[in-house]
């Protein structure tokens, strides 16, 4: 840090963002995707336990209305929001080669977005196909 | 090393396990775990998308002894994870620091979180039977 005398305020700094140049996102993402996911997985969890034993034509159908097929998106994106977010922060405190570090993050990453489509796409192909 | 007045992070090996941090790891822990786990719900809903013979693959793969002992290992993550975040959330609004506090929350999670696991269970299995 540059401890020269400066005109630059304590909030300059501060705006500058810092050394990863997202300031406080992450940490911030990490709590609002928390939030949304409190109510989506209690949603999920009870949803899933009353179609317990239930056969494919009753669960493809439950997929397929717009309300369940909107919050199963919702759910997948937060889902997979927060986990590459945390993966993330548990990759970073424990790889300390550089290369490895970047490059597991970056397969995190990648694998969640792969993931998150995937299921985004599965949830869309029963809407649009059992209307 | 600049100064000798700074507090100290934990050192591990020497370090007394306490309520606090055998939580704090496991919250990493069930995180890395739910993870993982999220492969099976993508599978699942892939298997739907696919059609009755791929959702029927899935569902004989679930509901398989090894299927059953993965979800509960992952039920229970999942409301460990969910019950200790809400810890959290609680801490970042800046409420509940005090050891004793912190300490009793960190039971209450865990409680809750067996407790939650256990009904879903027998819930699951009562509508099986139903």
């Amino acid at each position: 840090m540059d401890l020269r005398p400066s005109l630059r305020s304590p909030l300059g700094r501060v705006r500058g963002l810092g050394s990863a140049k997202d300031g406080t996102g992450h940490w911030w993402a990490q709590r609002l995707t928390a939030l949304a996911l409190i109510p989506l997985v209690l949603w999920f969890v009870v949803s899933v336990i009353v179609m317990t034993g239930a056969g494919y034509p009753a669960v493809a159908a439950w997929i397929a209305s717009p309300l369940v097929a909107g919050l199963l998106i919702l759910l997948i994106a937060a889902t997979f929001y927060h986990a590459s977010l945390g993966l993330q922060v548990v990759i970073e405190d424990y790889v300390h080669h550089e290369m490895t570090k970047m490059l597991s993050v970056l397969i995190v990453k990648a694998l969640a977005i792969l993931l998150a489509l995937s299921g985004i796409l599965s949830v869309l192909t029963l809407l649009f196909t059992r209307a | 090393m600049i100064s000798s007045n700074r507090p100290l992070s934990p050192h591990l090996q020497v370090y007394r396990p306490q309520i606090t941090s055998a939580l704090s790891i496991l919250h990493r822990i069930t995180g890395v775990a739910l993870a993982v786990g999220t492969l099976l719900l993508t599978y699942w809903l892939i298997a739907a998308a696919t059609g009755p013979e791929a959702f029927a693959t899935a569902q004989g793969l679930i509901g398989s002894i090894i299927g059953r002992l993965l979800l509960f290992g992952w039920s229970f993550a999942l409301f460990y994870h969910l019950c200790n975040g809400i810890r959290h959330l609680v801490w970042d609004a800046g409420y509940g620091f005090e050891i004793e506090t912190a300490q009793r929350s960190g039971l209450v999670a865990v409680g809750v979180a067996a407790v939650l696991t256990l009904l879903c269970w027998i819930a699951g299995y009562m509508m099986m039977g139903a």
